[in-house]
């Protein structure tokens, strides 16, 4: 059978590759994709390295007059020219883990539904929707924000929090007269970064093997069983992961939060007190800041973002990685 | 008169395993061994007239037959044929698929699975299943995998320790695993988690053991392991066995049900099934002229 095999393939003519196309023809435009595609990836990682050192250059300035103590400064006069971003990243960490503590429970039961409880016929209409929360611009949450949600949470929910849990210095103080600060910015958050945390959850948990779920159904556990047992054991990482995806995605947003926060570049207990994002600062004041200082600081600033949500990304990405590595699920037998 | 048993021995060359000869008293269930539905009173589930569709597809087309108590049941035919949609109806798994559902009567000791008073979750923990890719909780120890039904169940064990080595010790695995208690069950061979899952079917006592072509994932070795297993468990419990494989359900079973495109063909005693069979598909079958 070998022998046969060999002799059959010498009587026949070698053809060379490409030898249809003429000289060169279709290896020629498979070189030609290669390097065009390696060149484009390299572009993502050139911009990204491009990016970072046009930050550093531009906040120069500002990195040798501060210097680390820019992290720390509480204090923040543009005209006595001084630069603190202490009270911005206060601000950006506490307004994104409002966001945050709000959209874990809400995430999850959306996802849980989603992948393990909704009927069939739901659950595409019904994912379709979350997602497309994340389709509405930011402006739009912003002047919601603005219009409807300020207002009913200064006359509804600010009374009511400072009535039961106004023990607490978080539900203390008098809000703006238009109800923006600290919440109701972490609020727009949360409602921004459902769709990544519930659609990321929902895809993780869509993920376990079907066999776990026979398993622990088999043994005569009930639905709510199965998910606890099956399901929600195997997805910690992958969750987790999708909460700090959400997390990096709240730290940088912009728009909603400028127009909600109130802008004051305090530090306050209070979440009903106006306060002040990274990004919100930059965007208000980019346009005013006229001296070379200034501008540098404010280069400086977005560059502690950068850092912040690369550095968030990044953590993310491992670990929405590591759910592809379930113990036992890559074993195939 | 050749049993099955010798025959596929014969026709065997390796991996087969050598099951102790002892015969099983048929005599006085031969009652059972005719088509269909005739009741005797040895039958632990009897199954009316079973139908079930996934969507519109009717892949359980009408089948009836009994399960004799404490003894092993094989269900045989080719891919497709519905074997693992019935044995998937027996405790209620058929209906956790979307779009899938059942008509018909399974009667567990009298009583309808299906009656509407029923909780499925009920039926779960006195009928176990053990499937055809082994599944142990890869986030639970091998003994917190074994427990992990009574645990569900809240079902109190006074000695969990003592259950435990029982339970490995009747799944032929104790052995292997009684210093590695903690350790994942992920951790074990392909063989090995599935004994492990047989293990955690058995701690809940089921009154019926039904296995879903428990073997096709493993190799010879791991596969005679199981069949002794089955043969042994087989005494004590009531099994159900699907399987692919004819010369395993002739060692192992003591009934026979041939299954094609979702009807129940013929069903008789393993024995008299292979070697004379009463129809000409299963002959067919059996004989390896389809399938």
């Amino acid at each position: 059978m070998h022998q046969t095999r060999i002799n059959h393939s010498k009587e026949v003519p070698k053809l060379e590759l490409g030898e249809h196309h003429g000289k060169g023809g279709r290896n020629f435009g498979d070189g030609v994709f290669k390097w065009m595609s390696a060149v484009f990836a390299a572009s993502a990682v050139f911009l990204l390295a491009a990016m970072v050192i046009q930050m550093t250059r531009a906040s120069a300035l500002s990195i040798q007059r501060f210097g680390f103590g820019f992290l720390v400064e509480r204090d923040w006069n543009p005209v006595q020219e001084i630069f603190g971003a202490f009270p911005f990243v206060f601000g950006t960490v506490v307004s994104s883990v409002i966001a945050l503590l709000l959209v874990i429970p809400i995430a999850l039961g959306v996802a849980i539904f989603l992948s393990e409880l909704a009927p069939g016929w739901l659950t595409k209409p019904l994912s379709l929707l979350v997602e497309l929360l994340a389709a509405i611009p930011s402006i739009v949450y912003g002047l919601w924000g603005m219009f409807v949600l300020a207002p009913w949470l200064l006359k509804t929910v600010y009374p009511i929090l400072t009535q039961t849990l106004g023990f607490l210095p978080l539900f203390q103080g008098v809000p703006q007269g238009n109800g923006r600060g600290m919440l109701a910015a972490g609020i727009v958050l949360a409602i921004m970064i459902l769709p990544t945390v519930a659609s990321v959850s929902r895809d993780v948990m869509a993920s376990v093997p079907k066999g776990y779920r026979e398993g622990v159904l088999a043994l005569g556990a009930t639905r709510w069983e199965t998910i606890r047992v099956a399901v929600l054991p195997n997805v910690v990482s992958g969750i987790v992961g999708a909460i700090v995806l959400g997390f990096g995605r709240a730290l940088g947003e912009t728009m909603a939060v400028t127009m909600l926060i109130g802008n004051r570049a305090e530090i306050s207990a209070s979440l009903f007190a106006p306060a002040a994002t990274i990004a919100s600062m930059i965007a208000n004041d980019y346009s005013g800041a006229s001296d070379e200082l200034y501008l540098s600081v404010l280069a400086e600033l977005g560059l502690v973002l950068f850092a912040v949500t690369l550095i968030l990304n990044i953590a993310s990405k491992l670990l929405v990685w590591r759910v592809g590595r379930i113990p036992g699920a890559e074993r195939s037998l | 008169m050749i049993t099955a048993k010798q025959m596929f021995q014969l026709r065997d060359t390796g991996g087969a395993v050598a099951i102790s000869e002892e015969e099983a008293p048929l005599s006085k269930e031969r009652i059972l061994r005719s088509q269909g539905e005739e009741v005797g009173a040895l039958g632990k589930m009897q199954v009316k007239d079973l139908r079930a569709w996934f969507g519109k597809t009717e892949i359980i087309k009408g089948v009836s037959l009994s399960v004799a108590d404490k003894r092993v049941t094989a269900i045989i035919g080719p891919s497709g044929c519905g074997k693992s949609t019935f044995i998937r109806c027996l405790n209620r798994m058929h209906e956790v698929v979307p779009k899938a559902h059942v008509a018909g009567r399974v009667l567990l000791d009298g009583v309808d699975i299906y009656d509407r008073k029923i909780d499925p979750v009920k039926i779960r923990s006195r009928v176990g299943m053990v499937f055809q890719r082994p599944n142990p909780f890869p986030t639970m120890s091998i003994r917190e995998n074994v427990l992990a039904g009574l645990k569900l169940n809240g079902v109190k064990v006074s000695r969990p320790d003592e259950l435990v080595e029982q339970v490995l010790e009747q799944a032929a695995l104790w052995g292997e695993v009684k210093d590695i208690l903690n350790r994942s069950g992920a951790s074990l061979s392909g063989g090995q988690q599935q004994r492990l899952c047989i293990a955690r079917a058995l701690a809940l006592k089921p009154e019926i053991l039904l296995m879903d072509e428990p073997c096709s994932a493993l190799d010879p070795i791991a596969t005679s392991r199981i069949e002794e297993l089955i043969h042994s468990i087989g005494k004590v419990c009531t099994i159900v066995i699907v399987t692919h494989n004819m010369q395993q359900a002739a060692r192992v079973s003591q009934y026979t049900a041939f299954f094609y495109m979702g009807e129940l063909v013929e069903f008789n005693d393993t024995d008299i099934l292979f070697t004379k069979p009463g129809n000409q598909r299963t002959e067919d079958y059996i004989t390896g002229r389809f399938g």
